[in-house]
């Protein structure tokens, strides 16, 4: 068991490494710096400034620095935000994200859970055939179209939410449920069809036989190996609800990461961008090893060495 | 009944297909949809009312009415010809980034699952490493650091998309290539690249047809959330993701630029997927529920 965990978490080096490595390729070969478009600056300033930030040594060596830093967790400064470290911005702006990517994450469990297990009790119902129209809506009105829309209906029109913000506990209301409503759709159906596979077997028959009452056998025995599907979902869920929250968060003007990821990559804040990047990437990386470790634990049948 | 049975007896594996896919109400309804929106995208020049360009600054946003059937939006724009030709360039993102996935990951997965052994360890590694990097991200830098072009959208999105076809066709080709007639093949003396282009390949079409039809409304999707986020398509062209993006942003004011897009957008997503899950159920009877 300490074996696999310390496997997997070792595999989690090269994909990081990667993934660094690309980034910080992508934004320093790309034509134009964050100081090219200023154009009242002399030009002996923008080469102190780039001096200050190290941008005019060779590539190589600025990735060193770089990655010498980062290995000390010093994301380093922001180059449009004088005089704040990226630090310091991922520690104001994560927890809005967290705060939202949690909400979103249990609107979605609660939802789609809710509907895949009604919708597999009497398949082929007209319950099960609403919840999965409903679940096909949710794949196919993006957080994109839904957010706006729930705006100009609830907010605008009914008047019952505030358009944006981020202040009273009304306002997560809104925000969760455009960010959720996909994933939502996506639980519902791996849910139904986990709890199909289920419920027509022998230990959910000795279960009723037993007299065990229906709401335990739905609740206890058939939804925990029912389930599976939907936590293997689980990882990719929560990385989509991180990248997810760059609309989310645009939509409603909630200060968060996402926000300030897409400003960064409208201002060519390089720094800013490559340490969000890296992040990203950690937390991304984190919850799909959590996920298949969770998984192997939940299935005896897994092979651990492997 | 005589009939049924009689052409049931010498149909091809093609037509029990559609006869399957016939039977599925909704998949008709939406493959009519589809057709239509696709007729619609491709006699945009021909059947928008106005160029979709054209502004009239002194008309302004206007309510639809039976000059400007879907009104107009804040520049005086027609917004049933930009929505045409927002069609037009949405679904033409769909097909060709949905194409340039399609050969990549079903070569790259053919040649994984067939060499087998150390290689196809080395490759599939690789893809687990891709799959584990956060693309969005890297989509969103990749359009921001260079030129917002057409090209560049296609060449980034069809790199994100490739990694499950690659594996669904390496698991497809594995569990082919142990089979008799592979074998006969291989003592034939045909090429490596005979065999992977004339017997296995098209013996997996039927998984790589159905996973095409589900990868064009992700694709879309993603062009429309990156022009939505303003990294995409840019004005004056039109995309469905960036009629959105001026629809949220006009909203309070002039709802019916939001509305019509979203709808047409949803539309076109819902019978793309009601369509592919349709056709799998068709392609693949053992899937049936």
């Amino acid at each position: 068991m300490i074996w696999f965990l310390l496997k997997r978490f070792l595999a989690m080096i090269p994909v990081l490494w990667a993934t660094i490595t690309l980034t910080f390729l992508l934004v320093r070969l790309a034509p134009g710096g964050p100081f090219t478009d200023e154009k009242q600056y002399p030009p002996q300033a923008i080469e102190q400034i780039n001096r200050h930030y190290g941008l005019d040594q060779p590539m190589y060596i600025q990735y060193l620095r770089y990655l010498g830093k980062l290995l000390r967790g010093d994301l380093g400064p922001a180059l449009k935000y004088s005089g704040r470290s990226v630090n310091s911005i991922i520690a104001e702006t994560f927890p809005v994200s967290l705060e939202l990517g949690l909400w979103a994450l249990l609107v979605a469990l609660l939802i789609g859970i809710g509907a895949g297990v009604v919708a597999a009790l009497r398949p082929n119902s007209a319950l099960d055939w609403v919840s999965m129209m409903l679940s096909m809506g949710g794949i196919c009105i993006p957080a994109f179209v839904l957010g706006p829309l729930l705006v100009l209906i609830f907010a605008l029109g009914a008047g019952w939410f505030n358009a944006s913000g981020w202040v009273t506990a009304s306002d997560r209301i809104l925000p969760s449920i455009t960010l959720g409503a996909a994933y939502a759709a996506y639980i519902a159906r791996l849910t139904r069809s986990g709890m199909l596979d289920v419920l027509p077997q022998d230990f959910i028959r000795t279960a009723r036989a037993k007299g065990i009452s229906e709401w335990r056998v739905i609740a206890v025995h058939a939804l925990k190996p029912g389930i599976f599907p939907v936590v293997s979902f689980l990882g990719p869920a929560i990385a989509g609800i991180i990248s997810g929250s760059f609309v989310t968060e645009t939509i409603f003007h909630i200060p968060g990461l996402g926000k300030m990821f897409v400003a960064g990559a409208f201002n060519r804040d390089y720094t800013l961008v490559l340490g969000l990047v890296v992040f990203y990437s950690v937390l991304v990386i984190l919850f799909n090893t959590l996920v298949d470790v969770v998984l192997a634990i939940l299935n005896p049948r897994l092979k651990l060495s492997t | 009944m005589t009939e049924n049975q009689h052409s049931t007896t010498n149909a091809s594996p093609g037509r029990l297909a559609w006869r399957r896919f016939r039977r599925h109400r909704p998949a008709m309804v939406a493959l009519v949809l589809l057709s239509l929106l696709c007729a619609a995208a491709l006699l945009a020049p021909v059947i928008s009312p106005y160029p979709f360009e054209q502004q009239d600054l002194d008309l302004g946003a206007t309510a639809p009415s039976s000059q400007h059937w879907l009104g107009t939006d804040d520049l005086g724009r027609d917004m049933l010809s930009r929505l045409l030709h927002g069609g037009r360039i949405s679904l033409a993102v769909g097909v060709c980034a949905t194409l340039a996935s399609l050969c990549i990951g079903v070569v790259y997965g053919a040649i994984s699952g067939y060499a087998g052994g150390r290689t196809d360890n080395v490759m599939m590694r690789l893809v687990d490493i891709l799959y584990a990097l956060p693309f969005t991200v890297f989509v969103i830098i990749l359009m921001v650091v260079f030129k917002r072009n057409l090209l560049l959208l296609f060449i980034a999105i069809g790199a994100v998309e490739w990694l499950t076809m690659a594996r669904i066709v390496r698991g497809q080709v594995l569990a082919l290539k142990e089979q008799t007639f592979i074998r006969a093949a291989r003592a034939l003396g045909y090429s490596h690249g005979r065999i992977l282009m004339r017997h296995i390949i098209p013996n997996v079409i039927g998984p790589i047809i159905v996973y095409t039809t589900l990868t064009v409304p992700r694709v879309i999707l993603l062009e429309s959330f990156l022009s939505f986020l303003g990294l995409g398509v840019q004005p004056p062209m039109s995309s469905w993701g960036l009629l959105i993006r001026d629809g949220a942003r006009m909203m309070e004011s002039y709802p019916w630029m939001l509305i019509y897009p979203s709808l047409t957008l949803s539309a076109a997503l819902l019978s793309l997927n009601l369509t592919g899950d349709a056709l799998r159920d068709a392609l693949d009877p053992r899937a049936l529920r």
